[in-house]
């Protein structure tokens, strides 16, 4: 058993966790933060993705051992005082969410790319979530949304 | 018209998005809603299966069959038993009394062959993946951990891999009766005389390789009793369908089980099905008293998530010089796998309806052959028979252009059902009750820049560009709208078609539906809301939409086959034709006056030609109250009923496909693509194009990028998602989508279903484009899916003959 400390979602957690826990597991099974879903075990999917510190990552391929100290968003932590993140907005305005099993690591990857690029074009869209699958959307929508955040974004901060 | 496809500005497109929004006259229906289901989902608030954790739960995992087909001679799950956390260990032994057999509820002829289906394997195995033992343990680590130390010793079968091998004589068997389940023929018009003495006849051969659904959300199970009661969680599309079928192979009385559908992430078919898995977590809670949970992993459902299509289709047609088609011909092997599950044997038929298409002829002739073989069993998968027939005749009709020497459109055009000839009843019976393929067809076009492409095709081709630009059609149609009860009984179906709404009006005026649909992406709860707003002339937001609980929806046929809105929602709205009937029966008695002088329009009541009028809320108020009320009226609003349809729907469209095919590479790009379907009225706009796109990309997966692929030993090799290539969003193109509105006549909203059309539409777009980029190298085939290797090979070989 190793020893963690580590914030989620604005909340500070010190755990005992066996070394190979994998973060996602950590987060799901014993934080209760089942927002982040799993969606395979080869890292291909990107349904797992969170923020840590900052940058998305597929959080099946990190350790909780390797989040000690750092700071995870999850999608349940996005919005900020019950208003909803821009990127979580458009997605709701476009429909770029059918089932929505994809959409919390949809939200985050895209969250991150935009850090990197706040005016992407289609083809910046469709390359920055290439690590993201969606089965349902066939990714217009998903690409129109993360575009029109973009857009809000640019305006509501200068 | 290709400003269109150049009209990439953000603001454009909301502009575009924000226009579908504007309400139509104070109606819901036709409005592009924001969905009701969003708010959950898009912050992390959701209810999947695996989510679940109750005091006590103990995990499951799956010791799975290596071997294709092998007899088990040894099973040992001593050690296994001692590791840490363990608390029980079963093998198929164990439950050989008690698992029964996973239904097939078609059997599709009298004499099909339905072998038993244990949910765990107990003497033999027959596929890769298949369940052999499982542990259960107090954690999902834990339980995987002792899995290896289960002990199974297996004497190896020779396993049965190929269609055709299958059913030569001599060969091994998958199970004893041989390795063909059934032929199932059907017929119309006389086919010898349409051959006879055609001045064209083309024969090909298509291979519709297997596909694994991947829905985004594997499957879960989660299984509890009280020692009496039953609850079942289960990621499934069905589960009122799964309550019965458990019910059945369990022996767990129907009343005492209660099976739940939470948020389900997706199916496309593969979760409609009655799983091993579903079975053996109520068997164990059975045993134990404890509640469980099995979630699966990606690599264990690609290989035990039933897959779809594999078939090899055979097609033949025959024509007149001028390209009229006389008659067609399809002769299909369809790959069963190794066992049937629920409607394995059925889904080729669903297409055997199908192989006319849009098109007018004099004879056809259908036969398929089920074959077993040593593979995951196949069963529906998003167009379940109509992608596969739709492919067939949508590549042959452009063999047919090339034959005669004419435009792939114009052959077509030569062909299809006039919009003046509707209602039509095709060569295969059914009663195509609307269309206007033309409409579709032109928008399609203009949309594309059809003739401005042909003008750079030939230009590319005359200059031998090594990239090569490809056209390709598809005008479909498709029957959906699963199904008049009566037409799945005289096809040897398990069950009706019918579906089920309650309406329930609350004292406050506020309105539940409880729908028998059982949504996993489609929208329900926003588009049934709309149908019961404009209905009952009440708020939008006062409405809520319950489903996927037996427990509170008691009645339902579930959700596939596009189905849930032209058998669904017509269920919704007679239950509100029910509410408001008694509606104006409390209304006219409290404004004293004839029920038949009180009419009703946006959710008010009025006495014709008075100014008296009482809303619906206040009627609901004085119906709860139910002091006074007309005599003998029971006091309640609510209302059900129970919907069966008549006919199918038949939505319809024309895709157009442009792809650059480069000839020293074999990569193939795609250009353009444009979609203008006719799914009759729509509810929800934006609805309607998300189903569009979702099933174009599914339908260009199969084009360009998904195959099941097992070695020469049975091993299934695409086991991972980097393997299996659902494609990403740098691997589609943008679509263009358009709809004409033809309504349908057999249900009073109008409408068709979207579900499937854009996935049975786009495959033989994509891979037509493909082929007419190729056709100077004398390329008339390139197997799916058209890799680059694979384009490149045929390049080479020329022809295109399947491998
Ligand atoms: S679950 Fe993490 S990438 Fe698929
Ligand atoms: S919305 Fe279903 S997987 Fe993306």
């Amino acid at each position: 058993m190793a020893r963690i400390s580590v914030k989620v979602d604005g909340i500070a957690y010190e755990d005992d966790v066996e070394p190979r826990l994998l973060l996602v597991h950590y987060l799901r099974d014993r934080l209760g933060k089942t927002g982040t879903p799993i969606g395979c075990d080869t890292t291909n999917c990107g349904a797992c993705t969170v923020l840590l510190d900052g940058r998305s990552v597929k959080s099946c391929s990190v350790l909780a051992v390797q989040a000690d100290g750092c700071d995870v968003t999850t999608i349940e932590g996005v919005s900020s005082n019950g208003e909803w993140h821009p990127v979580q907005k458009a997605f709701h305005e476009e429909h770029a969410l059918q089932c929505g099993y994809c959409t919390p690591g949809m939200i985050l990857a895209s969250i991150d790319l935009l850090k990197d690029d706040p005016d992407p074009s289609e083809d910046a869209v469709r390359q920055g979530l290439e690590g993201n699958l969606c089965r349902c959307t066939g990714y217009c929508n998903i690409v129109r949304a993360v575009r029109r955040a973009a857009q809000e974004m640019r305006v509501t901060t200068p | 018209m290709t400003e269109q496809l150049d009209a990439g500005a953000v603001a454009q497109q909301i502009r575009e998005h924000d226009a579908l929004d504007a309400p139509g006259g104070g109606s819901e229906v036709g409005r592009a809603r924001r969905r009701k289901e969003d708010a959950r989902l898009v912050t992390g608030r959701t209810q999947w299966t695996d989510n679940i954790q109750l005091p006590g739960m103990l995990h499951v995992a799956f010791l799975r069959s290596p071997m294709a087909h092998a007899r088990i001679t040894r099973v040992d799950t001593s050690a296994a038993r001692t590791r840490r956390g363990v608390v029980g260990v079963f093998s198929g032994q164990d439950f050989a009394g008690e698992q029964g057999s996973l239904p097939c509820a078609w059997p599709v002829t009298a004499d099909t062959v339905i072998p038993e289906h244990p949910p765990m394997a107990v003497t033999t195995v027959r596929y890769v993946g298949e369940a052999v033992a499982c542990v259960v343990a107090v954690d999902r680590y834990a339980a995987a951990d002792a899995l290896e130390a289960i002990e199974i010793d297996y004497e190896p079968l020779e396993p049965v891999l190929d269609m055709t091998e299958a059913l030569a004589e001599g060969g091994p068997k998958v199970h004893e009766a041989g390795n063909e389940s059934f032929t199932w023929k059907f017929a119309g018009g006389d086919i010898e005389a349409a051959f006879h003495e055609a001045p064209v006849v083309i024969d090909r051969t298509y291979v519709q390789q297997r596909l694994i659904p991947s829905a985004m959300e594997p499957r879960a199970v989660v299984a509890q009793t009280d020692g009496d009661h039953f609850t079942l969680h289960s990621s499934t599309q069905i589960p009122h369908v799964l309550r019965v079928m458990l019910a059945l192979t369990t022996g767990i009385p129907e009343h005492k089980l209660r099976v739940i559908a939470p948020d389900v992430g997706g199916g496309f078919g593969s979760k409609l099905q009655v799983t091993a898995e579903e079975v053996l977590c109520l068997l164990i809670t059975r045993r134990l008293g404890k509640p469980v949970k099995w979630t699966e992993s990606r690599s264990e459902g690609n290989m035990t998530v039933h897959h779809g299509r594999d078939q090899l289709q055979n097609i033949r047609v025959a024509a007149d010089a001028d390209g009229r088609i006389r008659g067609v011909q399809v002769k299909l092997l369809a790959d069963m796998g190794a066992y049937l599950m629920l409607v394995t044997p059925g889904v080729p038929l669903l297409g055997a309806f199908m192989y006319n298409g849009v098109y007018k002829m004099d004879a056809y002739d259908f036969t398929c052959t089920g074959v077993f073989t040593n593979k995951m069993p196949t069963d529906a998968y998003r167009g379940a028979g109509r992608p596969e027939a739709t492919y067939a005749i949508e590549r042959l009709m452009d063999e047919l252009a090339v034959e005669i020497g004419v435009d792939p459109m114009e052959i077509r055009r030569r062909n299809w059902i006039q919009h003046s000839e509707f209602p039509y009843t095709t060569i295969c019976g059914l009663t195509y009750d609307s269309g206007n393929y033309e409409a579709a067809t032109d928008r399609a076009l203009a949309l594309f820049g059809y003739d401005k492409l042909r003008a750079e095709q030939s230009d590319r081709r005359e200059r031998h560009d090594p990239v090569q630009l490809g056209i390709g059609i598809s005008t479909y149609t498709e029957m959906c709208g699963l199904a008049p009860s009566r037409v799945l009984g005289s096809l040897s179906y398990g069950a009706g078609g019918w579906e089920h709404a309650d309406v329930r009006v609350l004292p406050t005026g506020k309105v539940e539906v409880v729908t028998g649909t059982s949504p996993h992406g489609q929208g329900h709860e926003t588009a049934w809301s709309q149908i019961v707003a404009d209905s009952l002339g009440v708020p939008f937001e006062d409405v809520a939409v319950l489903h996927g609980d037996t427990a509170t929806s008691h009645k339902g046929m579930d959700t596939y086959g596009s189905r849930s809105l032209v058998v669904g929602g017509i269920a919704v709205v007679h239950a509100c034709d029910k509410v408001k009937e008694k509606a104006r029966q409390v209304a006219a008695h409290l404004m004293e006056a004839s029920p038949d002088d009180v009419e009703f329009s946006e959710g008010r009541f009025r006495v014709r030609g008075t100014g008296t009028s009482q809303t619906i809320q206040e009627i609901a108020l004085a119906t709860f109250a139910a002091h006074n009320l007309p005599d003998g009226f029971e006091p309640r609003l609510d209302a059900s009923a129970t919907f069966d349809p008549e006919n199918f729907s038949f939505p319809h469209g024309t895709h157009l496909c442009a792809v650059e095919v480069d000839t020293e590479t074999g990569a193939t790009a795609i250009r353009s693509y444009v979609a203008v379907d006719d799914v009759g009225n729509v509810i929800n706009p934006l609805i309607v194009e998300g189903q569009v796109h979702g099933g174009i990309a599914q339908g260009i997966a199969q084009a360009l990028f998904e195959e099941a692929v097992y070695d020469s030993d049975g091993n299934l090799l695409t086991t991972t998602m980097a393997d299996y290539l659902v494609p990403s969003a740098a691997d589609l193109p943008n679509f263009t989508t358009d709809r004409t509105e033809t309504p349908a006549t057999t249900n009073p909203l109008g409408v068709k279903g979207v579900g499937e059309a854009g996935t049975i539409a786009s495959t033989p777009a994509v891979v037509n484009a493909i082929v007419d980029a190729l056709r100077p190298h004398g390329v008339h085939d390139v197997r799916m899916p058209c890799t680059p290797e694979r384009v490149w090979r045929t390049l080479r070989t020329g022809g295109g003959e399947p491998a």
